[in-house]
């Protein structure tokens, strides 16, 4: 999940899809971001490279329509419906995902147990 | 009811002694110490017992010659009282005189008296002749810089310091003329050395009670200590002051003078309500006496009533003064535009006039060329009215002459003064000095508790007053100040980014 500048990122992604919930006025997701370009990396706990300005998910509301989508605490996000979230800011982010005319986000997420995962399954396959 | 509390009152200062409360009077130079209540005056100080009214403005060595031009100024005084006023200084100046040739009469007398019969004296008396020379030369200079000035203030009653300093050199000079008479001048003594190095420790001596003199009287009172509140009485301007250790009236003179250039001109024309306001409160009831026929105990019992009533009625006045304070101010703003315009718009029409243009100006077309006078005489007639409006209603009319509005004029003419510049005078009330004549002395009661000549401590309050205003000083003493030390080193100036923001989507 490392990047290097001016290198292409690759990443093992997983497609997460939260349908918005009305609440009064807002439609909300039920997660909380942190991150972004301008932020500080050093301080994000959940990233492994702390110079990684992504976007990350700090917190899921139990119940939430992002915790029933599959949603974890950690999670990276590369993508939302589209939009690119590697290189955005903090609230360019927020805008993207509070977008009031869509009520469905599509999410690509990454995470370091899918890597695992997939290494795993590589392993376990024997090369004929 | 207040008025005649107030009148017993000033009637008990009239006598002077009862209950503590002393009002003597400090009195600027350049006024008769006797105006108009004269004989009032005399009697006075026959009761006074003792509050002596002995008014010292000089030091030790010093004479004052404002005191003596007063002296003439003033014919018909009883003398009584002039006397007293200059029997101070013209001792101070007797002492002084008398001091510095003391040295002199103690080297000459054995000269004169038994020439013959004394050891000659080389070269050790030639250095001591020299350098009592220029120790009597830096005393002169000394005593001419420190203390020859002419008294600003007449002060009530005796400046201890310098009654403590003059009676410590009267007592020295008597001591060594004392010894000088037993032992030099009976025994006929030969030692003509011995008599010259008397003379010069005289002239050490004296310039250490200069010395003494100089740190009593000049420079303890420099470090602050107490911090004085003015307030002026009619208006409720006030200023903040620190000053250092000094008695009571020494402060009250130091006040006056600050007084006179720090606090802005007292306007009686700028009260505080307009009369419309308050007379509408009072004359809105009537009061009918129903068939009693005892009018003397109604009296009190109407007006309580009345006040009751009044009291519990809803109060509009405020509303009618926010109004007519605002009405008022944008009068005052707009007389003030028409008055920089109409200012501005005159001055223009006025040039320096340069010697080159006498050259290149034509011949049939002469400007007439006026001295400042003339031209502020010029340029006074289109602004005249407008600064008439403007003066009438900032209602400073009494303070500014059409004469004084002129003289200014030339005045900022002469030195090349922008409108602006011009203006400052009349826009801005300024300190009351500007306005003083200034041949004219400033006379003022000084109120107090405490004995004028006690210094300033924590909680004393006295009184200035004249006839129409007074000032009333507060002493509080200034904070002790804990200052303690903290070193940053400079490389320690370190920044970090701020924490991560958490948005919840």
């Amino acid at each position: 999940m490392s990047f290097v500048p001016g290198q292409p990122v690759t990443a093992v992604v997983e497609r997460v899809e939260i349908q918005k919930l009305r609440q009064g006025e807002n439609l909300i997701l039920g997660f909380s971001i942190g991150g972004g370009i301008d932020q500080d990396p050093g301080q994000n706990p959940f990233s492994e490279d702390k110079s990684d300005k992504g976007i990350y998910v700090t917190r899921i509301s139990p119940k939430g329509p992002a915790d029933l989508a599959g949603l974890k605490m950690g999670d990276k996000i590369m993508q939302v419906n589209g939009w690119d979230m590697t290189m955005v800011t903090h609230d360019q982010a927020r805008k993207k995902l509070t977008k009031k005319r869509e009520d469905v986000v599509r999410l690509l997420v990454t995470r370091k147990s899918l890597e695992e995962a997939v290494k795993h399954s590589k392993c376990s396959y024997p090369k004929h | 009811m207040k008025q005649e509390r107030r009148d017993r009152h000033r009637s008990k200062n009239r006598d002077g002694s009862i209950r503590g409360e002393k009002s003597v009077v400090i009195q600027a130079p350049g006024e008769s110490l006797l105006d108009a209540d004269s004989p009032r005056e005399d009697d006075r100080d026959d009761n006074w017992g003792e509050t002596t009214t002995v008014v010292t403005g000089t030091s030790v060595d010093s004479i004052s010659n404002e005191d003596l031009t007063q002296l003439s100024k003033d014919s018909d005084d009883s003398s009584a009282l002039e006397c007293r006023r200059y029997i101070s200084p013209a001792l101070g100046a007797i002492l002084g005189f008398v001091s510095l040739i003391t040295p002199l009469a103690f080297l000459a007398l054995p000269q004169l008296l038994w020439r013959d019969s004394l050891d000659p004296c080389g070269t050790p008396c030639e250095g001591l002749y020299i350098s009592l020379a220029f120790k009597l030369l830096i005393l002169l200079i000394s005593t001419w810089a420190l203390f020859l000035r002419p008294p600003r203030a007449a002060l009530p009653r005796f400046f201890v310091f310098r009654c403590l300093l003059l009676a410590l050199v009267f007592l020295f000079v008597a001591s060594y003329w004392l010894f000088y008479g037993v032992r030099v001048l009976d025994p006929r003594e030969t030692d003509y050395r011995g008599i010259v190095g008397y003379a010069a420790s005289l002239v050490d001596a004296l310039l250490f009670i200069q010395y003494l003199a100089l740190v009593l009287l000049e420079v303890r009172h420099l470090q602050p200590a107490f911090s004085l509140k003015v307030v002026r009485s009619t208006d409720g301007v006030s200023r903040f002051y620190n000053v250092g250790h000094l008695s009571i009236q020494r402060a009250a003179a130091w006040v006056l003078d600050q007084y006179y250039s720090d606090f802005p001109v007292y306007n009686p024309a700028l009260l505080n309500l307009p009369k419309s306001i308050l007379t509408k409160k009072m004359s809105a009831f009537k009061v009918y006496n129903l068939g009693e026929d005892n009018s003397t105990n109604n009296s009190t019992g109407q007006s309580r009533a009345m006040i009751a009533a009044a009291a519990r009625r809803r109060d509009n006045s405020h509303n009618e003064y926010y109004y007519e304070e605002a009405e008022v101010e944008r009068k005052v703003r707009k007389r003030k535009a028409r008055l920089v315009v109409a200012v501005e718009e005159a001055f223009t029409h006025i040039k320096r006039h340069q010697q080159e243009d006498a050259v290149t100006s034509s011949p049939k077309h002469p400007r007439e060329v006026m001295d400042p006078r003339e031209a502020a005489q010029a340029i006074f007639a289109p602004m005249a009215r407008a600064m008439q409006k403007y003066l009438r209603a900032t209602r400073q009319q009494t303070y500014h002459s059409m004469e004084s509005i002129i003289s200014h004029l030339q005045f900022c003419i002469t030195h090349n003064m922008t409108p602006k510049a011009f203006l400052e005078r009349y826009l801005v009330p300024g300190p009351t000095l500007q306005y003083l004549d200034s041949n004219r002395g400033r006379r003022w009661t000084l109120v107090s508790e405490e004995p004028v000549t006690a210094s300033l401590r924590q909680g004393h309050v006295f009184c200035l007053r004249r006839l129409d205003l007074s000032l009333i000083v507060t002493v509080t003493p200034l904070p002790f100040l804990h200052i303690a030390e903290e070193f940053i080193d400079p490389k320690s100036h370190k920044f970090v980014m701020k924490l991560q923001s958490e948005t919840s989507v």
